[in-house]
């Protein structure tokens, strides 16, 4: 059994052997914001905030983030304001299938915790980690540049 | 009746980049996805599959697996009540393997247990024994033994018509994976009378429901697919994956049932774009003037057909590319081999020879000393030329002079690479220094057909229907991310003076099929429906208020609002069901011609990359683009469609790659199927040319597929002029360059 404080909320968890923390999260505590696309740490769609960390959430052992505080996207956002992150990815077009959407929009979120006034480079580096398939990623890029230089 | 003042038009109609009315909640994470549904009781599917690329089964022992605590069914082909079979075009694939296997990773049993993790298991516990057999994965001798999906011959024009200048040129395109990021999922769900209510991510409800249906030996009414949220399609989820596993796995256990593939099973789940090898040979004037095109193509269909016929059918038709040529001579083959299945990918067929034909057309420039653009534009097809291949008349718009011109007078960028290693062949890797970078401009043009050809019956049905909140519209099209939702409301909005919209997701037994979301051929198919239904729905609510206009208010006259709403519809809502059909396209005739196609659409693109021709590394700086739009409904998503399509035909170009050996596939993961990154993407400019087509809703064309057809020539033509090389295959791989 593991205890885990996930977007504010204290949960119990009992992964199964070494079940990831995303499992836990998805099949486990029916968070389904955070995707399961590779498995193996390649698509960022699982990203998720842990103890402020940005990770992919495949790749952390439930197990090991007993007494963690995780973020995922479900969290990002204050009750039904949107994150200013969410707002300009849906105005710049920057969600099509949506699917990489959530680790994009924690990624994402994080780069402007941790970067406020991120370069256009910075912003496609930071974010390298995420695959999105869709958009081709302009449109996310433009929506993320757009936010520099604003509070 | 209250006299108000009128609203100053619908907001939100085409034309307008409008935002989708999904975005909110896919950015909060609260969009249902096929993989995130549950229902009470539910268990978990997995597959057991074929390790070997061809081999007799000698027997299947399910023992060990049913006898795992958990385990509720192990199934195998004898347990299939129906035909067995399924298939797009034609019902060759077994639904589960029957005595043999003929492409690694081929299904053989299905297990349904408490949960994923125990079925997983089971799965692994099957014992099946196999007697390998050495699989065919040679193309070329496929065709040599006559193991063919389609062989398609087109002759046109004068045998005896030739050039001056002749170019001739062998090319090659690996197999590349839509890597769509949601893996195939749904979830099944007995009725308890013995039917099945599928949901499910597809391009095409009713043409899984249709095989559902024939191969478990069931009634059409006894199986009801619904859209459940798609991440992602691109050609994957045209054909059947777990479709008919889920519905039989759920009525033999009587319990719902749910299957989520891995990225590994998905990568052997779907068809893949078909590798092609192409031989041609161009001739033409001393002024440039095309004057014949031999052309054989051959595409590695794999195991099963899917929609190889159609696939070769439109690599040989647009085997010329966007030019005019009185004589042509194409042959092409699609063969039968023991590598994975290929189909359905953005681009179908049109991908592959326009990598062939931008090749040769840029031979064909060195040969006679022109500039390889005014080449293009000296055999650039328009409106009123005949396609080369099947000497159709061309009745829609196809500025093709245009598009060229447009992006050849776009200004090229003339900035240094900078010594950001982000920005470096190579990268952060170091490896690159900016003063070993060569830089190089490629230019390439495609065209491709709208919707379905060859007499297919091409139908989409939608139903309009005004309520006292707006206009709904039901459909059973399959919105994959690529913004239909949101086009279907614009069409909606215009047609009606109605700015409340809501877009219905019908089951197959609601509404009649709305066509496969494919082709590039849903805005202009169920938007081409809606926009018909909405104007019989407008028509009878007027013809009910004696109004000239409606608004979210009611009905008009005179600027005096007659109706509202709700009293409009107080005896009924106003509803009418439309199946809207294209222009009637022929099959081919015996020399291959004819009207076969609806219209079509073409687009250039010029790519500019950054070589480091020591250790073959490529960066794309960028990729401009003017594309043939019709009329751009909704101009963001265009540009979307667009950019992402792009990334796509960069992708082929510089990395994507399934690796086979003996049929096997060697890099089924991201890990070593690499797709590009935010790194990897290059800058787009898009210039949108519109030209109203003669058929689409306000002359909107479909505009999916254009972006990915000359984008991965255009940035091979790129490589190319920065290094020097032949580059006669794509991807392009670092020792491609180097060596």
């Amino acid at each position: 059994m593991i205890r885990i404080i996930v977007n504010g909320v204290e949960h119990a968890a009992d992964p199964v052997g070494p079940e990831s923390l995303l499992t836990t999260l998805r099949d486990g505590l029916g968070l389904f914001g955070s995707k399961n696309a590779c498995e193996q740490g390649e698509c960022g769609s699982c990203s998720v905030l842990l103890d402020g960390r940005l990770v992919c959430s495949c790749l952390v052992m439930a197990a090991d983030a007993d007494g963690s505080v995780v973020t995922t996207v479900e969290g990002i956002a204050t009750d039904e304001t949107l994150h200013r992150v969410q707002e300009a990815m849906v105005n710049a077009g920057g969600v099509q299938c949506g699917l990489c959407t959530p680790g994009i929009v924690v990624a994402a979120a994080h780069l402007f915790e941790t970067t406020p006034t991120p370069t256009e480079i910075d912003i496609r580096e930071a974010l390298a980690g995420n695959i999105c398939r869709c958009t081709g990623y302009g449109a996310i890029v433009r929506a993320l540049e757009s936010l520099v230089g604003k509070q | 009746m209250t006299i108000t003042t009128r609203r100053a038009g619908v907001s939100g109609g085409v034309g307008t980049s409008v935002v989708r009315p999904d975005g909110v909640p896919k950015v909060r994470g609260e969009f249902a996805y096929s993989s995130d549904l549950e229902a009470n009781g539910m268990l978990w599917g997995a597959t057991v599959r074929s390790p070997h690329a061809k081999a007799r089964i000698v027997s299947i022992d399910i023992a060990p697996a049913l006898a795992m605590p958990g385990v509720a069914a192990v199934l195998t082909i004898d347990d299939v009540p129906g035909l067995g079979v399924f298939g797009l075009i034609q019902p060759d694939q077994p639904v589960l393997a029957d005595g043999q296997v003929q492409f690694w990773g081929e299904p053989v049993a299905v297990v349904a247990a408490d949960d994923r993790e125990t079925a997983r298991l089971a799965a692994a516990v099957v014992v099946v024994v196999y007697e390998p057999i050495d699989p065919l994965v040679d193309p070329e001798e496929a065709e040599r033994l006559g193991e063919t999906f389609r062989v398609f011959d087109i002759t046109r024009g004068d045998p005896e018509a030739h050039g001056e200048v002749v170019v001739e040129g062998y090319y090659e395109v690996g197999m590349q994976d839509q890597a769509q990021l949601g893996t195939e999922s749904g979830l099944a769900i007995p009725d308890g009378v013995g039917g099945v209510d599928l949901h499910v991510s597809t391009q095409w409800l009713h043409a899984d429901h249709e095989q559902v249906v024939a191969s478990l030996g069931l009634r059409p009414e006894q199986v009801r697919l619904h859209l459940a949220g798609v991440g992602g399609a691109f050609g994957a989820r045209e054909d059947i994956s777990l479709q008919i596993h889920l519905c039989l796995l759920a009525l033999r256990t009587g319990r719902p049932v749910k299957m989520v593939y891995d990225r590994a099973e998905s990568f052997v789940g779907h068809v893949h774009r078909h590798p092609a090898r192409m031989w041609y040979r161009h001739e033409a004037d001393r002024d440039g003037i095309l004057r014949r095109v031999d052309a054989r193509i051959l595409l590695d269909g794999g195991a099963y057909a899917s929609t190889s016929p159609a696939v070769l059918a439109n690599a040989s038709y647009f085997a010329v590319g966007p030019y005019a040529c009185e004589s042509v001579r194409v042959h092409g083959a699609a063969v039968r081999t023991n590598n994975p299945p290929c189909g359905a990918m953005r681009g179908f067929g049109a991908v592959q020879s326009c990598f062939g034909h931008e090749a040769q057309m840029d031979r064909l420039a060195a040969a006679l000393g022109i500039d390889p653009i005014e080449l293009r534009l000296c055999n650039a097809l328009d409106h009123g030329d005949r396609i080369a291949t099947t000497g159709q008349l061309i009745t829609g718009s196809l500025p093709t002079r245009r598009v060229i011109e447009t992006l050849r007078d776009l200004p090229l960028p003339d900035d240094a690479p900078g010594d950001d290693p982000r920005r470096l062949p190579g990268g952060t890797g170091l490896t690159t220094p900016s003063s070993a970078v060569v830089r190089g401009v490629g230019f390439a043009v495609g065209v491709k057909n709208l919707a379905f050809s060859e007499a297919f019956d091409d139908f989409a049905e939608v139903r309009a229907v005004l309520t006292a909140d707006g206009i709904e519209i039901h459909t059973a099209a399959a919105e994959v991310g690529q913004g239909l939702v949101t086009v279907l409301q614009q069409i909606a909005r215009t047609a009606t003076g109605i700015s409340n919209v809501e877009v219905v997701w019908d089951h197959t037994g609601e509404i009649g099929s709305a066509g496969s979301t494919s082709a590039s051929r849903q805005t202009q198919m169920t938007g081409g429906a809606a926009l018909r239904a909405c104007e019989a729905v407008v028509a009878t609510a007027l013809a009910r208020a004696d109004a000239d206009s409606l608004d979210d208010d009611g009905a008009w006259r005179d600027d005096v609002l007659v109706m509202t709403l709700a009293e409009l519809v107080a005896e009924g809502p106003i509803s009418q069901l439309e199946r809207f059909r294209h222009p009637a396209t022929a099959a081919p005739d015996e020399h291959g011609t004819g009207d076969v196609h609806a219209g079509y659409a073409v687009a250039a693109h010029r790519a500019v990359v950054d070589v480091d021709p020591e250790l073959g590394l490529v960066r794309v700086v960028r990729v401009d683009t003017a594309q043939d739009v019709g009329r751009a409904l909704n101009p963001q998503a265009v540009i979307g469609q667009i950019e992402g399509g792009i990334m796509q035909g960069v992708g082929l170009a510089v990395m994507e790659e399934i690796i086979l050996d003996r049929g096997v596939m060697k890099n089924a993961s991201f890990t070593d199927y690499l797709l590009p990154t935010f790194l990897d993407a290059p800058d787009v400019t898009a210039v949108l040319i519109e030209e109203p087509d003669h058929w689409g809703p306000f002359g909107a064309k479909g505009v999916g597929e254009a972006p990915t057809i000359s984008s991965t020539a255009a940035v091979v033509a790129a490589i190319r002029n920065a290094t020097g090389k032949a580059l006669t295959r794509t991807p392009v791989r670092p020792e491609d360059i180097a060596l």
